[in-house]
């Protein structure tokens, strides 16, 4: 009789395979086609950020677009005032999200579900105006935003930039996910785990809640930020308007669409938020959004816990197919 | 003196609308615990409405009948077919779900009517009021119109049969469906109402602002702030915190200097955040007790 810890899991190989073909793929497309994986990647990293907070934790944030363009803006500022290198900029907007989405968490302490929601919904509105305001337009360039350049790929590499870039993100990528993989499987994550369960009872066993809660935030402001940056190096460009509440919002559906509280769900859903709004133009221009709007539905309807609860259903349908015949036997699970 | 007054009662004619929002937003909370953030774009779709049956040649006040019925009928629609089925679905996917439809909704009125600013009459005309000056006909209009809908609001839910019942199935849904409340059914009233008043809130709001599809993403903002700063569980509340945050808004644009006009959104957030750290359920919401 096989116990369900004793499944074979899909990990190792699926990831050692799909690492396999993330390094070929640059090589064999279009330089377009890598700069929209580029992107994929760091909405994934962000996507990752939120997930860290919301399926890790359980508090809900419509404002993860302020902490990405926080990332961005200082990844910009940095590059466009005193040319520090575009490397350099990723630890130092790591950072000042980090510091400011742990200030933003201890007063959110006091806030639960919806009402979090709602005042992160509120940052997430007023950062595009906050970041056009007068006084801070010297820094920030106002309307116009800040133009950079695209790094060059170290000499003696046989890329273009794309490819360098596509591969020094994929880079990040790996450390940022290897450290979520790390940080949810330890002490911190079993206290996140355990404040999302039951806040009040991870308080009696102990946990210092308030503190783990501040941190998650800025551990996944942090994360945020850093794909904040790496988008303002990809795209050249940071502007007030690139950092709206649909940014938040298209977070949040990659999350969802991804899978709450799945680390690797947080690449499909960057797939998702970067090609499915492409494939709705397609269908239709003028109803776009519409047609955005019902594949969005469709995929709530069909896989209610996103791909990575739907993937987890099929794996365990195969599993239960070739390795364990003798099912019939009494258990179902 | 003049101007503080004259700024207040514009205060209190856009603090009605966000009173409205609020009230919309409310309704729908109780009944299904989540923000309707699609609740702007239903808003502009029934006001929408109205605009094409005026250009109709339909009188006005019967095109505003129409809209409001259409938002009702419709609102009752998109609970049955949309929200029934994610009844049990986590509240993320509630989230998402709003946001799909608002994609759809703003999409489909941009795609049928278009995005160009269209101007939309008021039933009240803009001059002064009694040639006062303090404040224009619509404005007063604007006012008295939404005092009324609450009132009537009001009598509805507390001396009508179907008032008590939605608000007995929205206190406690299983002992209401054990006295032969339809909880379901008065889920979906609760819907169709507040998409009704959101409609209202619309056509009032559509003269000032002009009318296109993104015309209520900023006023439902302050609709939020309003619902937050009163109370969710605490619809009376709501109307009070959204009156409220219509005069703060108007007085701050006018008399702190460097808020302006680029800051006002800004206000609300601030609002919301402010009032959420001193009172975490609003100032006349009931602290939420959950059994461990």
């Amino acid at each position: 009789m096989m116990t369900p810890g004793a499944r074979p899991a899909p990990g190792p190989l699926a990831l050692g395979a799909v690492l396999v073909v993330a390094l070929v793929l640059p090589l064999l497309l279009k330089n377009f086609v890598v700069f929209q994986l580029t992107l994929v990647m760091i909405y994934s990293i962000a996507i990752l950020g939120l997930n860290l907070l919301t399926g890790f934790n359980g508090q809900f944030s419509l404002g993860h677009s302020a902490f990405y363009a926080i990332g961005a803006y200082t990844a910009a500022i940095l590059m466009d005032r005193w040319d520090v290198a575009y490397y350099w900029t990723l630890p130092v907007a790591g950072l000042a999200c980090f510091g400011f989405g742990f200030l933003f968490g201890l007063p959110a302490l006091r806030l639960e579900g919806i009402y979090l929601a709602l005042a992160t919904f509120a940052l997430a509105l007023a950062t595009p105006q906050i970041l056009k305001s007068s006084p801070l337009e010297p820094f920030t360039g106002g309307v116009q935003g800040i133009v950079i350049l695209k790094p060059d790929p170290p000499p003696g590499l046989p890329l273009n930039a794309d490819q360098w870039l596509y591969y020094f993100t994929l880079a990040v990528l790996l450390v940022l996910f290897a450290g979520a993989r790390n940080l949810v499987r330890g002490r911190t994550g079993r206290a996140m785990l355990a404040i999302r369960e039951h806040p009040v009872a991870a308080r009696l066993m102990g946990i210092n809640t308030a503190l783990y809660k501040s941190l998650t935030f800025g551990v996944s402001a942090l994360y945020t930020g850093i794909a904040g940056a790496l988008g303002a190096i990809a795209v050249q460009f940071v502007a007030p308007d690139s950092f709206t509440f649909l940014l938040s919002v298209s977070l949040l559906v990659g999350l969802v669409v991804g899978g709450v509280g799945s680390i690797a769900g947080s690449v499909v859903g960057g797939l998702f938020i970067l090609f499915v709004p492409n494939i709705a133009e397609q269908v239709s221009k003028g109803l776009a959004g519409a047609v955005y709007g019902l594949i969005l539905l469709l995929v709530i309807y069909l896989m209610p816990s996103g791909a990575a609860g739907f993937a987890r259903l099929l794996w365990s349908r195969v599993v239960r197919r070739t390795h364990a015949p003798t099912v019939t036997e009494g258990r179902i699970p | 003196m003049e101007l503080l007054l004259h700024q207040i009662l514009a205060g209190l004619a856009t603090g009605g609308i966000y009173a409205c929002m609020a009230l919309a937003v409310v309704m729908i909370y109780q009944a299904i615990g989540n923000f309707n953030f699609a609740q702007g774009e239903m808003a502009t779709f029934s006001t929408f409405i109205a605009w094409q049956l005026l250009q109709w040649g339909v009188p006005f006040w019967l095109a505003f009948l129409g809209a409001a019925v259409a938002a009702f009928l419709g609102g009752i629609a998109i609970e049955r077919v949309l929200f029934k089925p994610l009844h049990r679905a986590p509240p993320l996917s509630h989230l998402v779900a709003f946001i799909a439809l608002f994609a759809i909704l703003n999409s489909l009125a941009g795609f049928i009517w278009d995005f160009n600013l269209k101007t939309f009459p008021s039933p009240f005309g803009s001059r002064p009021l009694l040639g006062s000056g303090l404040i224009s006909t619509h404005d007063a209009g604007m006012i008295g119109l939404t005092v009324l809908l609450l009132a009537l609001l009001y009598a509805f839910f507390r001396y009508t049969r179907v008032g008590l019942a939605m608000r007995a199935a929205a206190a406690h849904p299983v002992s209401a469906r054990l006295v032969g409340i339809r909880v379901g059914w008065m889920m979906a009233l609760g819907w169709g109402m507040a998409a009704a008043i959101g409609a209202v809130a619309g056509m009032m709001i559509a003269p000032v602002v002009f009318l296109e599809p993104n015309m209520m993403l900023g006023i439902l903002l302050y609709g939020f702030a309003g619902a937050v700063v009163g109370g969710l569980t605490s619809p009376g509340g709501a109307v009070a915190g959204g009156f409220a945050v219509g005069v703060i808004e108007n007085l701050a644009g006018t008399f702190i200097p460097f808020i302006g006009r680029e800051l006002k959104l800004t206000i609300a957030l601030v609002l919301i955040v402010g009032v959420l750290m001193v009172r975490p359920s609003g100032l006349f919401g009931r602290p939420v007790v959950s059994r461990v």
